[in-house]
């Protein structure tokens, strides 16, 4: 199905299932431990070897040699796999560093090789005798040192850099000004579940159980990095522990999995092992970001510039954190640059949005310090500068944009007027309380994706698509679609996801999951429905799906008995014109945070969130609210905890474990509170619904970090916002 | 003066001579008839120190003879095949193979099988099923707390401990009056969870689970 021209009146209009706060179907499986992750398929592989990761410990040179006789002979080892060993090996198109290193090495605990044991203990102790020699070379660790030799790079969606008007006259010229530069830290994905595999080949063909993001990318690069056609290629992943852009690649537990299994003869399973993950696959990448606001005394934005510096891998990209101050707010002279210098770190790549939730960090924090140099209330400075066009394309308007609707339903709920805009004046007890805000915004992306569906003669209806469900509730929200299209109680219908073999799906990532894989959905049961009609004799344009019958004038037929014998069977997919290209399509929303700084201590805590979104239709009101407060506890993470420190001299990250990388924890959160506006999106889809993912993380550290400023008055412009940033100038208050 | 890849280079020698002598005894799992099936194609005549032990596992009595270095949490998940208890990190650090152990809640990670000679264990699987929910299993699902589902079955361990913990009056870091009965605040609750790490972030929604089941607004 072409989605060419905006949606008009259809099925999933009718809300009987869809927009319901259903609880997920997967639900029941998950909460009693029978859902089954990567690592746990038994019934289908009872008899693996088990593979334990060994990760380089330099980051960058060439191994000189690795002596494996002590591995050789430990006991229970029935392979070892190397560079050397395992044939030819190409480049998955999404990897930047080969998956498995050696003799070159191209950053730290890059894998260089797996051994295979019997048992997971025997691996691991074996893995312990591998003893490499390496010849190190130096390299560039340090952003900040190696930043002026970045190169324009273009990132996610859009070109390196933007000019519109004359940005540097303009800001010149601006009787109000602020010029500031920010710092956003490496940033680890620490999803729950490790990437884990277990693979078996049957004669050339391999099977893949495992877990991501994207299947029919996984099939593409596991099929190219071993040089074998995709068609010998099956993945499998029907429940995935948790991804955020972690597992939308092929990483080297699935590689090595197959190679061990190759080399043993044997069904071979690796889980990566905590401590590797951290340096041995993707994350975050650090942000320089220099921004620069020009003003009107009443508070009109003339000039806006948004600078960014980021690091990685030779063939990486850049973070992108420029992406969002494009279209956010208005200013008719602007200008965004993003430079990308060579790191020799792991691999930087897509972490929950991508660019922007690195720009929003930053961004947001400038546009709160312009609204205080101007003497305006920073969500009013926001509103007076709000836009329904794209400011650097004026003649794109935005299919929906809801911003200033945010804000004014957030400050209401939040109570935003009690706020004392001089800082540090609210106190309570030992803390010193602040209120902060900030936009939250993020690109709604229009991807292909299609499902089969099945009509069986007890009127099941049988969903099969690639798509996977991280969390997010594609079980769900496509049982919702299908259960509305067909006319069918939810529990008529059962869900297959994370297959190879079913239809290729949008997969998941850049929030583009829910709506695009359900679009899908409902092409794929709008042609069931008309294979439906046309085998009674109805006219499909007029013929009613509903309590499980098909409809047309006075005649009726029971599901059941349409599909017949053998059931009908019918696969489709959304392709998508240029909506998106005569429409900016977008997602909005306004993220309010108290906190409270122990003012002898400066401990941060924070006290309460609320978060109003429009993102489109919401499909499933009680899973897409989970997706946002999700994403609010990483952004409270991002705000005030996470880094990856960088060992600048030996190359790595040095805190690569749960303990050290931290994360926030229970007693970081506070009850968090959020707000749907209703929004229809009649751009984005048959289902007129956009992502809500990841618009849920963008903003909120920005807004935690106004709040501390608010009870502090420190403005710390270097993430995340730790008690050492503040005490020094903490006011003395105690 | 040695350069830090020369003592990378020797650490990892040192750890790899100890590593080896205590890898001469490693074989596959045996198990006894009420096992099921587990990897063993290996000899029989390879295995030179198994050690064996016997424990109840929800309900039902589980002989294993096994690797000595084999953690509780791999024997669930590897040789009982109960993989609802979840390897996250291996290292006592997230939670998410939180099992109940004579009553009270232990990171199986962190313990090895053959401590546990005798003992009870509740897992995930023991509390209820599908069908047939434990009230905290169909309070996670009715207030969605829960996302990726990796973590669950060790919040949902956890929680069930916390409140029989608080019962049983032990007291935690939050309570202010070590000789009084710990009363089920929020900040209690919120401590207590605290070594369950959910990066899915549905803590809020986890909080409200518990709370219903413990019968107090969260």
């Amino acid at each position: 199905m072409r989605f060419e021209t905006p949606a008009t009146t259809n099925p999933i209009d009718q809300l009987t299932v869809i927009g319901k706060p259903i609880d997920r179907i997967d639900g029941p499986l998950k909460t009693t431990g029978t859902a089954r992750y990567g690592y746990e398929h038994h019934e289908a592989v009872p008899n693996p070897a088990y593979g334990y990761v060994v990760g380089s410990a330099i980051a960058k040179g060439r191994i000189a040699d690795m002596d494996l006789a002590a591995v050789k002979a430990a006991p229970g080892v029935r392979a070892i796999v190397t560079a050397d060993n395992a044939g030819k090996l190409g480049k998955g198109e999404r990897n930047t560093a080969t998956l498995l290193g050696g003799p070159e090495i191209e950053h730290y605990h890059q894998a260089i090789a797996l051994v295979v044991a019997d048992t997971f203990e025997q691996a691991r102790a074996a893995a312990g005798l591998v003893h490499v020699d390496y010849v190190k070379a130096e390299g560039a660790f340090d952003l900040a040192a190696v930043k002026d030799t970045g190169e324009p790079r273009p990132l996610f969606g859009g070109p390196a850099d933007t000019a519109l008007g004359d940005f540097s006259g303009a800001f010149a010229a601006a009787p109000v000004q602020l010029d500031a530069t920010y710092t956003t830290p490496d940033q680890a994905h620490a999803m729950m579940e490790p990437h884990a595999s277990i693979a078996a080949w049957t004669g050339d063909k391999l099977t893949l159980w495992t877990s991501n993001q994207m299947i029919a990318w996984g099939v593409g690069d596991v099929a190219k990095t071993l040089g074998i056609p995709k068609e010998n290629v099956r993945l499998i992943s029907p429940f995935v522990g948790g991804g955020f852009g972690g597992k939308l690649f092929v990483r080297s537990d699935a590689l090595l999995a197959a190679l061990g299994a190759r080399a043993a003869g044997r069904p071979v399973k690796v889980a990566l092992q905590r401590p590797l993950m951290f340096n041995n696959t993707t994350h975050r990448p650090a942000t320089i970001q220099r921004i620069r606001i020009g003003a009107t005394r009443d508070g009109k934005i003339t000039a806006i510039g948004h600078e960014e510096w980021s690091g990685n891998l030779p063939g990486g990209r850049p973070e992108g954190a420029v992406s969002q101050t494009r279209l956010l707010y208005a200013g008719a002279n602007r200008m965004t640059a993003t430079r990308l210098a060579a790191l020799n770190l792991a691999e930087g790549n897509a972490m929950r949005a991508p660019g922007e939730a690195s720009g929003m960090m930053a961004l947001e924090i400038a546009i709160d310090e312009m609204a205080e140099k101007l003497g305006i209330d920073p969500i009013e400075f926001r509103i007076l500068n709000d836009t329904q066009i794209d400011p650097e394309k004026p003649a794109r308007p935005f299919s929906q944009r809801q911003l200033t609707e945010c804000f004014r339903a957030g400050a209401d709920r939040f109570g935003w007027s009690k706020r004392n805009p001089q800082p540090g004046k609210v106190r309570d007890g030992r803390w010193t309380i602040g209120i902060g805000t900030a936009a939250a915004f993020r690109n709604n992306l229009l991807v292909k994706s299609a499902a089969r569906v099945r009509l069986d003669n007890n009127s099941t209806v049988t969903v099969e698509t690639d798509m996977t469900d991280i969390g997010t509730g594609s079980y769900t929200i496509i049982a919702q679609t299908a259960a509305e299209m067909m006319g069918v109680p939810l529990e008529k219908v059962v869900v297959r996801l994370g297959d190879s073999t079913f239809p290729v799906s949008s997969g998941s990532g850049g929030q583009f999951g829910g709506n695009n894989s359900t679009a899908g959905v409902y092409a794929a049961c709008v042609k069931l429905r008309e294979a439906i009609a046309q085998k009674l004799g109805f006219n499909s344009a007029e013929a009613e799906f509903a309590d499980g019958e098909v409809r047309s004038g006075n005649r009726k037929v029971p599901l059941a008995q349409a599909a017949g014998e053998g059931g009908l069977t019918a696969e489709d997919g959304i392709e998508y014109g240029d909506l998106d290209k005569k429409y900016q399509q977008s997602t909005f929303g306004a993220h309010f945070v108290e906190v409270g700084v122990d003012v002898a201590t400066a401990e941060i805590r924070v006290r309460r969130m609320l978060a109003v979104c429009a993102a489109g239709r919401i499909l499933n009101p009680k899973t897409a609210r989970s997706q946002v407060i999700g994403a609010m506890t990483m952004g409270v993470g991002a705000a005030l905890m996470e880094e990856l420190v960088v060992d600048k001299r030996a190359g790595f990250f040095v805190n690569h474990d749960l303990a050290a990388y931290e994360v926030p924890v229970h007693a970081d959160i506070p009850h968090q509170d959020m707000i749907f506006l209703d929004e229809t999106d009649p751009m984005s889809s048959p289902m007129k619904a956009k992502g809500v993912a990841e618009l849920g993380i963008c903003g909120v550290a920005a807004a935690v970090a106004n709040a501390v400023y608010n009870a502090t008055g420190v403005r710390v412009r270097d993430y995340p916002i730790t008690l050492d940033k503040l005490l020094e100038q903490m006011p003395n208050v105690g | 003066m040695k350069s830090p890849s020369d003592f990378e280079l020797s650490r990892r020698k040192l750890l790899a001579g100890s590593a080896a002598s205590v890898a001469l005894t490693a074989a596959p799992s045996i198990v006894n008839a009420q096992s099921p099936a587990v990897p063993s194609e290996v000899a029989i005549a390879e295995i030179s120190a198994l050690s064996k032990v016997s424990f109840t596992v929800n309900g039902t009595a589980r002989g294993l003879t096994l690797d000595p270095r084999t953690t509780l949490l791999d024997a669930l998940r590897e040789h009982l095949r109960l993989t609802g208890t979840k390897k996250g990190c291996d290292h006592g650090q997230c939670g998410a193979c939180t099992v109940i152990v004579g009553g009270r809640r232990i990171n199986s990670c962190m313990t090895l099988a053959v401590m546990h000679e005798g003992e009870r264990i509740t897992t995930i699987e023991g509390l209820g099923t599908p069908d047939n929910m434990h009230p905290m299993q169909a309070a996670f699902v009715k207030h969605d707390g829960y996302q990726c589902g990796y973590c669950t079955p060790g919040q949902i361990c956890s929680a069930v401990a916390v409140l029989d913990e608080i019962k049983a009056g032990i007291p935690s870091h939050v309570s202010a009056d070590l000789n009084a009965p710990p009363q089920l605040s929020n900040a209690e609750l919120r401590e207590r969870m605290s070594g369950n790490i959910c990066r899915c972030g549905a803590y809020s929604n986890i909080a409200e689970a518990i709370s219903e089941v413990a019968g107090r607004p969260a």
